[in-house]
């Protein structure tokens, strides 16, 4: 792992990758040297196995949710350029000054909007912009194992939904799901901050 | 082309007495003083050298970078992202305390925001985990040298090249051979000299020679890898019938350890050269080697090795409880069974200074053979070693807790990170017991514990 030197150069359209996700050169240099230390067989793309050989991950009772994120579309590798894409979701937001982005732009990854939207995705399993009660239902099946009886979740998964849902439809869409947490400081919950 | 007659015969002279010189300078500078164990010090002199040459150049490349405005890559050992040592409760109760206004009393209850947490955690550990670094070599903060370890190539500049290139001539060209000769001499003398005095009866006579048989050899090799030891709390060096446990790095730690005690082996009965001196040493004192079927029975390698112990006239056991090599920044979980012995335990930490060549093993990434070429043509094999005071296991402790124990002890002296993971996660998967405890927590989060289920 030692002998190649994981220089900006060294990762193909550095450029373009660090201006979709915003990140700095120096965090993109540290990323690709974790992009490669994952890739075991040194393949150049990450496959579910190697994220799932992380200890701390498959502990994590969302953990195979996490790793399905980033293989959207039924894909079964990702490359650097995916890799940092999703990252990208969890970096800190800067105070860029409100409303001077230009609205042509596409929005940053790591907006408020996407981190949310992102957060609803492991909620909303088969992608058809909503939340069904049976959808909430396992994730809370998959957050507390066999600790909780079935009727305690479904009391749970109930009421949670009626509380979010705001146009009876019996599911929470990601509007609601974004009302139901406006207050809520995303920003700083859904930030990692990658050392300088 | 008949004139060259002359000088191929004056090469061939010149050659053979720089051969001849060369024996010599091994035989009296470094066989002789292993032998006797002494030592002339020019390790120690060779390492600061070294150490002087590194700083320079490190400086060089710094300057190079600042050339072209650049910043120099600094690897991190520490983690590359800014991390709260929040427990799940309270890393919870924060989120859903920004997220609403109504007063939040400690009423179970479920939260949309609550998968926030699992997911930051998730990405954190995506990011950077405890785990998967330990199992590369070390980075270090100064460059040594070694193109292995370079993350700085476009830096460098012409002088520095030509040193580098010094460097790969003296390592390749002299120590290289030198080294091999060194570590040839070294086994064929264990193998000859341990298989002769097998041959004795058994008595104080043959004990005194195996000793220093083996003593001797080991001494040698290290040699052979130019090895710059230092012992610290040599009082505690630990006796017969007890167990000598370390830190486990690399093959090389079993040598470092031999040369300095004389202690019984454990170990799987392997084929090839191994297995040769494997059959060799054991007909002088025993060591206690299993065939491949007997180690996956753990009662039968418990009985033998109690057996062991019990008897005072035989030799402490080195054991490497970790069960596989870590990179020597950590020290991972270590297997209860030579702590269920009930035997005393002399700890052992081993540190090595990477600066100078990484000993660690990848057996992932290399073989024996093409690791311990690497180690041959590294500059030199830096390291500490302390003799921590005994340990006993108290009544009321269990295995675990001792091993645990006897864990933090190695980990703080030798100034290692403690972690409570296994090994074997390079090769097999998490237990699921783990992640049954994060589920137990987060939901007694969301629906309390039993004593509040009746008032819902």
């Amino acid at each position: 792992m030692g002998s190649c030197s994981s220089h900006a150069a060294s990762i193909p359209d550095w450029d373009d990758i660090r201006r979709e996700t915003g990140f700095s050169q120096a965090s993109l240099v540290r990323l690709h040297h974790r992009f490669r230390a994952l890739d075991c067989n040194k393949k150049g793309y990450l496959c579910r196995m190697d994220l799932q050989q992380i200890g701390a991950l498959a502990v994590n009772p969302l953990g195979d949710r996490i790793i399905d994120s980033f293989f959207p579309d039924g894909s079964h590798s990702v490359d650097f350029r995916g890799f940092v894409r999703i990252l990208a979701h969890f970096r800190p937001v800067e105070d860029e000054g409100t409303g001077i982005r230009d609205p042509k732009e596409p929005e940053p990854l790591n907006s408020r909007m996407n981190k949310l939207r992102f957060a609803f995705q492991l909620y909303d399993l088969d992608r058809d912009g909503k939340i069904s009660r049976h959808e909430m239902l396992q994730v809370l099946r998959l957050m507390v194992g066999a600790q909780v009886t079935e009727e305690q979740l479904e009391s749970i998964a109930d009421r949670t939904v009626q509380e979010a849902d705001e146009d009876g439809d019996g599911a929470v869409s990601f509007l609601e799901f974004a009302k139901t947490l406006e207050k809520m400081n995303v920003e700083q919950k859904m930030s990692i901050r990658i050392l300088k | 082309m008949f004139l060259l007659l002359p000088f191929d015969s004056l090469i061939v002279n010149l050659l053979g007495i720089s051969l001849t010189v060369l024996f010599t300078l091994l035989l009296v500078f470094i066989i002789v003083p292993a032998i006797f164990g002494v030592s002339f010090g020019i390790r120690k002199l060779y390492m600061k050298t070294l150490l002087k040459i590194f700083a320079w150049a490190t400086l060089r490349m710094e300057r190079g970078a600042k050339e072209k405005n650049h910043q120099l890559y600094k690897p991190y050992t520490n983690g590359i992202i800014a991390k709260d040592p929040t427990s799940l409760e309270e890393e919870i109760k924060e989120i859903r305390r920004s997220g609403s206004t109504k007063a939040l009393d400690n009423t179970p209850e479920f939260e949309l925001s609550d998968i926030f947490y699992f997911c930051r955690k998730g990405m954190e550990t995506i990011m950077d985990d405890e785990v998967t670094k330990r199992f590369s070599a070390e980075e270090l903060e100064s460059w040594n040298l070694l193109s292995r370890t370079n993350y700085n190539f476009q830096y460098i500049s012409l002088r520095l090249t030509v040193l580098w290139g010094l460097g790969v001539l003296i390592r390749y060209c002299f120590l290289l051979p030198l080294r091999i000769a060194l570590a040839f001499t070294g086994i064929s003398l264990l193998v000859v000299g341990t298989t002769m005095v097998g041959y004795l009866p058994n008595g104080r006579f043959k004990e005194f020679l195996s000793k220093h048989v083996h003593l001797m050899c080991y001494r040698i090799c290290v040699r052979a890898l130019t090895a710059i030891i230092t012992y610290h709390d040599r009082k505690n060096r630990p006796k017969n019938g007890g167990i000598c446990v370390a830190n486990h790095t690399s093959p090389i730690d079993v040598i470092i350890l031999a040369s300095d005690g004389y202690y019984a082996m454990v170990g799987q009965v392997h084929g090839g050269l191994m297995g040769v001196i494997q059959r060799a040493v054991v007909k002088a004192c025993p060591h206690v080697w299993f065939e491949r079927s007997e180690v996956k029975d753990r009662h039968l390698v418990a009985k033998r090795l109690t057996e062991h112990v019990r008897d005072k006239s035989k030799l402490p056991i080195l054991i490497f409880p970790e069960g596989t090599c870590i990179n020597n920044t950590s020290v991972m979980m270590f297997k209860k069974g030579s702590f269920e012995i009930g035997a005393t335990v002399y700890p052992v930490a081993i540190k090595y200074d990477p600066q100078f060549g990484d000993a660690f093993w990848n057996s992932s990434k290399y073989g024996m053979v093409t690791y311990l070429l690497r180690m041959m043509t590294s500059w030199a094999i830096v390291c500490s070693v302390w003799y921590l005071p005994p340990m006993t296991r108290e009544t009321d402790e269990d295995a675990v807790q001792f091993a645990n124990r006897v864990k933090s002890a190695i980990a703080r002296q030798g100034g290692l990170v403690d972690l409570l993971w296994d090994g074997g996660l390079k090769r097999e998967k998490v237990k699921d017991t783990f992640k049954e405890e994060q589920q137990k927590l987060y939901s007694k989060m969301i629906v309390g514990n039993h004593e509040d289920r009746s008032r819902s």
